[in-house]
């Protein structure tokens, strides 16, 4: 019966073998046959054994009973590879877990020799362990939590420090990266913040437009365009468009310094990061942001005016006055207050996440995505507290 | 420099480094006497540039001290450490050139931060650095448009622009080919002998080690700590542990 079975594998593997693959330098498949001779179960390997190909299992070959003793030998075996020493190992463990004394002496030498290595490279002590039970997790978010606190505690302080610093050792402030940064963060963004601005206008406007239109109140559309742009879109979109475009790079750029040792050279030769690489970048942003906020605000009154125009029928000039008449000088400055603040907010972010990346390629990835998504949480955090501040301050 | 003349470059005791939780190396204690080339050798992971990280002040030690020149570093004030960092100089394995700066630029900036020299003469001071690595005509490359090798060599001209009394060195030979090896062997013999810099170098090539060192110490992942200190010729041939012989002979113990 053992036999019966060892015909049907190796049939099997024939057949595969000569219907999927044109005929090679291997003509034969891999063999695997047993024949049972007294108490003895003879195991006798032959043909080409690769990974690739299909090739006998052991289940299929095993006996139901339990023989005496295995002995492995092989006849016309050809070339072989991982694949061999996995069924060899089978038949070892199925060996180990029946008692049965296996004999592997016949084999070749070089089976053997790889066949002890494949055995003890087979873990015998269990993987470590890397789930935590719920209490360590917590624990463990918790320490990191306020790790990370501390480290935005300090990187802030630095700043500051910095910053006192600079006005006393603003020879050495590097002014040509600092305008460097202006130049990468303000000039380059205009494309995209006229876009967003003007759709942002224009948006704004359409919705604005439908409702007013049924009470008649058409011309007021240019207050609601101009104030919430001014007040609120102008500043907000700009602030989204920068954390997304320009603290990204600062994540990345510096990210990938640390991850080369530039950081660390910096440190080494007693330059702090901070001013080094970090006020400049910090300015650059604090002082391009409010401009880019004042072109976003005039862009998105002009998306406004071409709904207006095109769609309530209210000549330029009209919507001009009435949008001239609704926005003050304090309505500008909030904006550009917010402006400067969220340009902050996207500096430290960018550059505080830069600064902590891992020292891998996936590190200074996920430095610039924590650093988007921070710079605009704090982003709408900040505008929130300051929607409160002006409404306490009347402004 | 102002090093008195009878103190060790480096003394640290009872060193104890860890990250986070994992002691790496605890009770480490070693000299560096000056003017000496002083090698920490070992296998991978066993350490060497972890320590090295803490004896410059890249990572602070959990226990025990550092001193420069009898002066406290590691439990010093940041004024007094910043004041110290101009005594010795770096390079980095990967040569950690600024990439957005020349090679200049490069071995300029240590100037312009820690020297009150003018415009021209820290240009000067710089082609002149340049030139004793090899690299005259490349001053006004980019990091990036030139080899690895190269990078280590301006590496090492930025690390000897304040001509620092210490030059430390994270495995310098790493992933260079021999004749270059041998160029920095070198360079590092002669800012030895010109200037009588003592240099402390990471490393476990071989060659260098036989060819440069002075002394060296040897650390071991399983002790974490330092298991043989001497002469590497010394070591070689009469350590009492197995696992020295073992590593200065290339892992082939002689009979």
């Amino acid at each position: 019966m053992i036999q019966m079975r060892a015909e049907r594998v190796d049939l099997n593997a024939l057949f595969i073998c000569s219907a999927g693959m044109p005929p090679g330098p291997e003509p034969f498949a891999a063999r695997a046959t047993v024949w049972s001779e007294g108490d003895t179960l003879e195991l006798t390997l032959g043909g080409s054994w690769r990974m690739t190909e299909a090739r006998p299992a052991w289940k299929d070959l095993a006996p139901a009973g339990k023989p005496g003793q295995v002995r492995l030998k092989a006849d016309q075996l050809g070339r072989w590879d991982t694949s061999l020493l996995l069924f060899l190992f089978d038949v070892r463990e199925w060996c180990r877990r029946t008692g049965t004394p296996c004999d592997p002496s016949a084999l070749p030498d070089k089976v053997k020799l790889q066949l002890g290595q494949l055995e003890a490279a087979n873990p015998t002590v269990a993987p470590r362990e890397r789930a935590d039970n719920f209490l360590t997790a917590v624990g463990m978010a918790t320490r990191h939590a306020w790790s990370n606190l501390r480290d935005i505690f300090n990187f802030v302080g630095e700043c500051v420090i910095g910053a006192i610093r600079m006005p006393r050792h603003a020879g050495k402030f590097r002014w040509r990266d600092c305008l460097d940064q202006m130049q990468a963060c303000g000039a380059m963004a205009l494309p995209i913040v006229s876009l967003i601005s003007f759709l942002v206008g224009l948006t704004v406007a359409y919705q604005a437009a439908v409702e007013l239109r049924q009470f008649g109140a058409d011309v007021f559309v240019a207050d609601i365009v101009g104030l919430s742009t001014v007040r609120e879109m102008g500043p907000l979109m700009t602030a989204v468009i920068l954390a997304g475009r320009t603290g990204a790079a600062f994540a990345a750029t510096l990210g990938n310094m640390k991850a080369d040792e530039e950081i660390d050279a910096l440190e080494v030769l007693g330059i702090s990061s901070v001013e080094f690489l970090v006020l400049p970048r910090l300015l650059a942003l604090a002082v391009m942001m409010p401009l880019l906020t004042l072109y976003a605000n005039c862009v998105g009154i002009l998306g406004g005016m071409v709904v207006a125009g095109g769609i309530l029928q209210i000549p330029p000039s009209a919507y001009w006055i009435e949008a001239q008449g609704a926005i003050d000088m304090t309505d500008i400055n909030t904006g550009l207050v917010k402006a400067t603040t969220f340009g902050l907010l996207i500096g430290l972010a960018g550059c505080l996440r830069g600064l902590q990346a891992n020292r891998s390629a996936e590190g200074v990835g996920r430095a610039a995505t924590s650093a988007v998504v921070t710079a605009i949480l704090l982003i709408i955090v900040a505008d929130s507290i300051y929607a409160v501040v002006f409404h306490i301050l009347g402004v | 420099m102002s090093e008195p003349e009878n103190a060790n470059a480096v003394d640290v005791l009872g060193l104890e480094c860890a990250y986070e939780d994992k002691v790496i190396l605890k009770d480490v204690t070693f000299s560096v006497r000056q003017g000496e080339a002083f090698f920490i050798i070992g296998g991978s992971g066993c350490g060497k540039s972890t320590l090295l990280r803490n004896l410059v002040g890249l990572n602070q030690p959990v226990a025990g001290s550092v001193e420069f020149f009898g002066r406290p570093f590691s439990a010093a004030g940041l004024q007094e450490r910043r004041e110290q960092l101009k005594t010795f100089g770096m390079l980095f394995q990967s040569g950690a050139l600024w990439s957005s700066l020349t090679l200049r630029q490069n071995v300029a900036l240590p100037l312009e931060e820690h020297t009150g020299l003018s415009r021209r003469e820290i240009d000067e001071i710089a082609v002149l650095k340049l030139a004793q690595v090899g690299l005259n005509g490349f001053e006004d490359y980019y990091p990036s448009e030139i080899s690895g090798g190269m990078k280590k060599r301006a590496g090492l001209a930025r690390a000897l622009a304040l001509d620092p009394a210490i030059v430390f060195f994270d495995e310098p030979w790493a992933g260079l080919d021999p004749v270059t090896s041998r160029r920095l062997d070198d360079l590092i013999r002669q800012i030895r002998t010109t200037l009588g810099t003592t240099v402390v170098i990471v490393s476990h090539e071989l060659a260098s080690i036989f060819g440069l060192a002075d002394r060296l110490i040897m650390l071991d992942a399983g002790a974490h700590g330092i298991i043989a200190e001497g002469k590497p010729l010394e070591l070689a041939d009469s350590s009492s542990d197995e696992r020295v012989r073992e590593f200065l002979h290339r892992g082939k113990i002689p009979v």
